[in-house]
């Protein structure tokens, strides 16, 4: 740290933690010290104070003690002359910061309850979305563990003009890198620039407005904190963890982007504290040496064109990104653009014409590589607004290639298309649904660019289970509805087939260990009947997975030979799941939530526990805010099962997983289930009156209790009485 | 020598000059007056039974025949090498004896504290206490922090007169260094046994075979490093404090005309530490302005000057050779002396001044000194009657008062604990970033430069110009003793220093951190402290599993007391690269000098070397740190790693 970037960041940290002061002290005159405060939605309370103190901020009376700590970890300001070591207290006086301006946010929750606007996108007017509740945490996390986002960039302040706000984070989204987006400039914001500039922001872009103060920085770093918690399974309060974790394993740098205030010198302090260093496009002073960070502390001076490439190499990040040759930006980062009303040039399928996707396996000497047809209209052919039919038919071939890859491969194409700006894709198979915006088109964007990205990206990723692959795009009417039916032949087929598998019948299961950059501990072990807990990766996308990295995260687990057929133990698995853990987990069941369950990273879909009073279970979703019969939120159960550890009483599970047929088979499976939210009973409610009639209570999710019933275990037993749920009648639970 | 090659710190020579207008003799002129006997310098004078002295000298000037070779034995057959083994590893046993009885006296003291009976000391660092509590397994719980420090005092009063299994501090050591010295069977087993042990091995007609002598010096030596120093650094810095950075002054120009002047020299820090206390008190003030003096300054000289610099930033007035020069000045109204490197020339110089030599401690006591003794169970008193005797000394001041306008700022304070803080703050204290900047090159190694002054050579000029020349080649130094008085005096311990001093990749790391190029680590002691740092540069990882990996070397460049021998010997059985300046001790012997510069590296790892220019020196250092690098793959620039998820996967836990 240079003597100037110290100083004054000592001094921004005692002009934040005074204003802090001052701000608490009116707050507590006007509300007294039992007023509650808080982030919304979260079960970490201000989740810096939180992680690095261990101290739960719930009242305003709570507060005093931090800005206690805050006033005790500020040191005196750095002398001009023969000053004393200055690194270590600018550090302190960072994280004095960002403590302080915790208590300052969540005064303003109590102050100005719509300041923000507690959702993913913006709301109107109001672009500032504040602290990113626990369901937003989960959801963006996964893309986190998984890699499919990097890391992020704290970008403070406003680029000189708008166009280049757009460059600088048009970039940032081409390398999949999430933009946290707080404070101003020369009154303006980076914000609002990019809206000027048209561009959509919010989560779903990875551009997000969290505030127009410096002090909603702590959005970003209680991100940073709580996914160490949730994902590294570090306990609260254990600060060096918690921080050494976010320098090894969250590659987030920040931005300053403008001049750089006293105030903001401490909150880049704070940062460093997380291994997350400064790259900024003024003169600063530099601080070059490694050591709190990877690699150097601080870069300035840097050129608004080079200045993510830079950022990214002194974070030391590598960033894979594929050419794709279209027209269009392209990446991760666009998938949650939408396209509306008057933008829509060009839309297909969604019930408004006939639309499919279909992988389908051929021969070698059937395909050209890299050929892609488009037959019927294209783009040009069209007015603005018109609709389609269309059917996207990708034929593959290759010695690796086998019929089982090809939903593997179809379940891409959804993705695949979101990933360019100006396309907006939902569903799948017969039911998918395309919007081309008309800014697409401007940029010259035409059909058959569909088929250049889906060769690129899928040759990329999937080029060891293929060799060629040709795609057609078909959007007259007769050929689409021939491809419709034919579609559908073999999605029956296929349904069939996978329908049939067994656990039983399986010699081999396969390992997920994707999560271990986030989750050390942890190892998901997944075999037909048990889906991973995260919903992505059934038994046979691990297998694909395993063809084309046979060193990556999915590998061949052999059961070897049975410990307990009811429960779900195989001797081959336990040995795989010591090596796997490191040592932390020597066994778990497949089947059983009581006994040793299955360990869970903090990904999951849904966690399960056990009711003991109604000798059943419940399930809850993660997108279910509200409370649940076992007393804890989605969100504190996470907290409670997550990083790797085995739970009795609960477990982590799939969505798809309730309607497997080993889902909790050790306790009697679905008939236990006796409490679900209403929207995880809708979304998989076909499935699952399925498997009711399977089991032959064709009734059973309609006795089965949700939150229009209660959130109490006293609340939902009258209403299993009344319906003579199944799970009453079953032997105790425990 | 001239007069004016005396010394290349200007307060020293303008004292010289002024001693001799007085009359007065010093140090200086006692060299020059008397050269060193030629025989016992190169050690081949034995004097341990009545048949001799005998004297075994290496012919000079020409190469021995074998013949030559075969007579030059002592009465009773002994050997040039046994002679200067003997010789050796009885200055290695003194020096270790030196640092432990301190560290004894220390923990009587500490007990004393702890049991409540020495009023006015305390514990100070909670921390610590906590920290040595388990180090010795002491069982913490709902205990106070003075019975944990009663059980402390008693474990470690018990490492002295251990007589076998190994020293606790012992397994603070990187474990491969706990393996290395258990396979060569030099573990310490007790701090006092093994002093005794080489008293009676280097007895006449006992250990005859030199390297077997040195093998029992290398286990003497370790129980003061890692047993005798190490226990006293820790228990020193419980009752005072973990020192941390301060900022303060040194040389004589420290001492003011107006004030009643004591200097406290020495070595032991609890009379010091009460001195400061009471120099404060506002009736011993107002009764030294009833004398006419305006306050009380107090400075400190040696190491006991280092203690009470590194916790309170009290003033230094200067090292070893300058202790008769204070008087010099006119202006010392006591000079108060505890233990170790204390002339008795102070008796003499101050018969032509005004100033009262106080010796206090039952150990030390002099001719023509009085004797103030200070006594821990009632320390506040024993401190005022020192300071009254000094203020009641005032009035008797002479007119010929010169004080040197000499002084410097330096920032000292830098202790282990302070050093991990320092380096990312208390959320992030590790060495990391010290090994980081090592490993990429900006710091090319570390040295710690030690050790004494000696009047055979110019006064401070081997340790400025050495750690001049380490820093420029981006060395990161750190001192302690006389020789980090040296290079304070020359203004190395300032920040400021790095950018004009040191090399660039090392300057960008100080002015990162905020830390002088050169850290004070405090007194001779407290060269337990390097070893402790090496041993953390070691667990972080990256380089090396052994201090004898890392690119680190050590020196003692104008060293002249029987514990810098000590403190070598320790270093080089720590895995140490030592190159001492000067002179040196065993030269009468080429064997024995082979077996400690060249042999001890394939046994232990380190090994002494001797050169008494201080260019070489840094050379020799810099080739030793430049080997380790390249050992250890880091002689190269290395590409930048950027991870992908791949990577991150792999990644242990932290």
């Amino acid at each position: 740290m240079s003597k100037i970037i110290a100083s004054a960041a000592i001094r921004g940290a005692h002009k934040i933690v005074a204003r802090s002061r001052e701000k608490w002290q009116w707050a507590l005159e006007k509300w007294g010290p039992a007023e509650p405060v808080g982030f919304p939605n979260t079960a970490y309370y201000l989740p810096i104070i939180y992680g690095i103190l261990g101290h739960k901020v719930e009242t305003l009376g709570d507060m005093e003690a931090v800005l206690k700590r805050c006033e005790a970890l500020l040191p005196p300001p750095v002398k001009e002359t023969h000053p004393l070591p200055y690194l270590a207290p600018a550090l302190d006086a960072g994280m004095a910061t960002f403590f302080a301006e915790e208590i300052l946010e969540a005064i303003r929750y109590l102050e100005t309850p719509d300041f923000y606007t507690k959702s993913e996108d913006p709301a109107g007017d109001n672009l500032w979305l504040g602290a990113a509740d626990d369901v937003i945490l989960r959801k963006r996390g996964v893309e986190f563990v998984d890699g499919t986002a990097p890391g992020f960039a704290a970008v403070l302040g406003a680029a000189p003009d708008n166009e280049t706000a757009v460059k600088i984070a048009q970039e940032l989204q081409q390398k999949n890198l999430y933009v946290f987006m707080a404070g101003s400039d020369n009154g303006k914001h980076f914000s609002n620039q990019l809206v000027d500039a048209g561009v959509q922001i919010g989560w779903p872009t990875r551009l997000v407005p969290f505030g127009p103060d410096t002090s909603a920085t702590v959005f970003a770093m209680g991100f940073a904190t709580r996914a160490a918690m949730s994902f590294g399974g570090i306990e609260p309060g254990d600060y060096r963890k918690i921080l050494i974790y976010n320098k090894d394993r969250i590659f987030a740098f920040a931005m300053p982007l403008g001049y750089v205030t006293d105030e903001w010198y401490a909150n880049a302090a704070g940062a460093i504290n997380y291994g997350f260093p400064i790259i900024a496009d003024t003169p600063i002073p530099e601080v070059l040496p490694y050591g709190i960070c990877t690699y150097e502390h601080v870069v300035s001076n840097v050129p608004h064109d080079k200045i993510v490439s830079r950022a990214v190499e002194v974070r030391g990040l590598k960033v894979t990104v594929t050419e794709v040759p279209i027209p269009l930006a392209y990446g991760p980062a666009f998938e949650g653009e939408r396209v509306r009303g008057d933008d829509i040039y060009l839309e297909c399928g969604g019930g408004r014409t006939a639309m499919v996707e279909w992988v389908t396996s051929k021969s070698m000497d059937e395909i050209e590589d890299g050929s892609v047809e488009v037959i019927g209209p294209d783009i040009s052919d069209i007015e603005p607004g018109a609709k389609l039919p269309l059917a996207i038919c990708v034929e593959v071939a290759g010695r690796k290639m086998q019929a089982d890859y090809e939903p593997i491969l179809e379940r891409q194409v959804h993705h695949l298309i979101n990933y360019a700006q100006g396309l907006m894709h939902i569903g799948q198979r017969d039911i998918a649904w395309l919007r081309v915006s008309k800014q697409a088109v401007e940029k010259g964007f035409r059909l058959n660019h569909i088929g250049i990205m889906l060769h690129a990206k899928l040759h990329q990723d999937f080029g060891r289970i293929f060799d060629k692959m040709q795609v057609k795009l078909y959007t007259a009417e007769e050929d689409v509805k021939d491809k419709v039916a034919k579609a559908k032949d073999a999605y029956a087929h296929r349904d069939a087939r996978i329908e049939g598998m067994t656990d039983e019948t399986t010699d081999m299961y396969y390992s997920c260990t994707l999560c271990q950059s986030f989750a050390p501990s942890h190892v998901c072990v997944i075999s037909p009947e048990r889906t991973g807990l995260c919903g992505s990766y059934n038994w046979m996308d691990c297998k694909a997975a395993y063809e084309i990295s046979p060193t990556g995260p999915n590998q061949p687990v052999p059961k070897g030979a049975t410990i307990d057929a009811k429960l779900g133990q195989w001797e081959g698995v336990n040995e795989f799941v010591k090596k796997a853990s490191r040592g932390k987990i020597d066994h778990y069941n497949f089947y059983s939530i009581i006994n040793d369950p299955m360990t869970a990273c903090g990904c999951m879909e849904c966690i399960a526990a056990i009711l003991p009073l109604c000798n059943g279970v419940m399930t809850v979703n993660r997108e279910h805010a509200g409370m649940t019969p076992c007393g804890m939120k989605f969100t504190t159960l996470a907290g409670t099962i997550g990083g790797g550890i085995s739970t009795p009483g609960f477990v982590g599970h799939s969505k798809y997983n309730i309607t497997q047929r080993k889902f909790l088979s050790a306790e009697d499976g679905i008939k236990r289930m006796v409490w679900m939210p209403t929207s995880l009973k809708e979304e998989i409610r076909e499935r699952f009156e399925e498997r009711a009639r399977e089991i032959g209570i064709p009734d059973l999710l309609d006795r089965i209790a949700d939150e229009s019933v209660g959130s109490t275990e006293e609340e939902i037993l009258a209403f299993l009485e009344e319906k003579g749920h199944p799970a009453l009648s079953l032997d105790p639970l425990m | 020598m001239a007069e004016e090659a005396r010394s290349i710190d200007p307060a020293t020579l303008e004292m010289i000059d002024k001693a001799r207008e007085d009359g007065s003799s010093n140090v200086f002129e006692r060299s020059s007056n008397m050269k060193p006997c030629p025989i016992g310098l190169e050690g081949s004078c034995c004097r341990i039974c009545s048949m001799g002295p005998c004297r075994v000298p290496l012919p000079k000037n020409k190469e021995e025949t074998a013949e030559e070779r075969a007579k030059r034995k002592g009465v009773c057959g002994a050997t040039a090498e046994t002679i200067a083994a003997r010789n050796f590893a009885r200055m290695i046993a003194a020096g270790s004896a030196a640092h432990s009885d301190h560290a004894r006296k220390v923990t009587e003291t500490f007990l004393l504290a702890a049991k409540g009976e020495a009023k006015g000391f305390t514990i100070k660092d909670e921390q610590k206490l906590l920290q040595v509590a388990l180090n010795f397994g002491v069982k913490i719980a709902e205990r106070s922090n003075e019975e944990i420090a009663t059980e402390i005092g008693e474990l470690v009063m018990k490492e002295f007169g251990r007589q076998e299994g190994e020293l606790t501090p012992v397994k603070s050591a990187p474990l491969k260094r706990q393996e290395l010295w258990q396979k060569t069977k030099v573990t310490p087993r007790g701090i006092d046994r093994e002093v005794v042990e080489m008293m009676h091995r280097t007895h006449m007609g006992v250990d005859q075979e030199y390297k077997s002598i040195m093998s029992q010096a290398m286990r003497t030596a370790l129980a003061d490093g890692w047993g005798g120093s190490m226990l006293a650094t820790d228990l020193q810095d419980i009752m005072f404090g973990t020192p941390a950075p301060v900022l303060s002054q040194i040389n004589l120009g420290v001492l003011k005309k107006e004030d009643v002047n004591i200097i406290i020299h020495g070595h032991e820090p609890q009379l010091a530490e009460m001195l400061a206390v009471v120099v404060q008190d506002p009736g011993i003030i107002e009764y030294a302005r009833s004398k006419g003096a305006r306050g009380i300054n107090l400075a400190g000289m040696c190491c006991t000057a280092n203690e009470i610099l590194m916790r309170h930033g009290v003033p230094i007035a200067g090292n070893f050779l300058q202790q008769e020069l204070a008087i010099v000045t006119g202006a010392l109204e006591a000079i108060v002396v505890d233990v170790q490197c204390i002339m008795q020339g102070l008796a003499d110089v101050a018969q032509c001044y005004h100033t009262r030599v106080i010796t206090t401690d039952p150990r030390a006591k002099m001719t023509g000194a009085e004797h103030i003794e200070f006594d821990e169970h009632r320390a506040w008193e024993s401190a005022e009657q020192i300071i009254r005797t000094a203020i009641d000394n005032f009035p008797n001041r002479g007119k010929n008062i010169r004080i040197p306008d000499q002084k410097t700022d330096l920032v000292a304070g830098f202790s282990h604990e302070t050093i991990n803080y320092l380096l990312g703050g208390l959320f992030r204290a590790s060495y990391r970033p010290l090994n980081e900047n090592i490993i990429n090159g900006r710091i090319r190694g570390v040295a710690g430069v030690v050790g004494c002054n000696n009047a055979r050579t110019v006064h401070d000029n081997a340790h400025i110009t050495l750690v001049k020349e380490l820093i420029k080649n981006d060395v990161l130094v750190l001192q302690t003793g006389c020789s980090a008085m040296a290079c304070a005096k020359a203004g190395l311990m300032l920040p400021e220093a790095a950018r004009e001093f040191a090399g660039e990749g090392l300057a960008s790391v100080c002015e990162a951190v905020g830390i002088p190029p050169v850290l004070h680590l405090g007194s001779c002691v407290d060269n337990a402290r390097i070893l402790i740092a090496a041993t953390a540069m070691v667990k972080d990882g990256g380089l090396g599993d052994d201090i004898s990996d890392l690119p680190v070397a050590g020196a003692a460049p104008e060293w002249m007391s029987e514990k810098a021998l000590s403190i070598g010997q320790y270093f080089v059985g720590s895995g140490v690269f030592t190159v001492f300046g000067t002179t040196w001790p065993t030269t009468g012997s080429k064997e024995l000098t082979e077996f400690l510069f060249k042999d001890y590296e394939s046994i232990y790892g380190g090994m002494w070397a001797f050169e008494a220019d201080p260019y070489k020196m840094a050379e020799l250092m810099l080739g030793h740190i430049d080997k380790k690098r390249k050992d250890l793959g880091l002689d190269k620039a290395r590409d930048r790693v950027l991870y992908d998820m791949a990577m991150r996967r792999e990644l242990d836990a932290v």
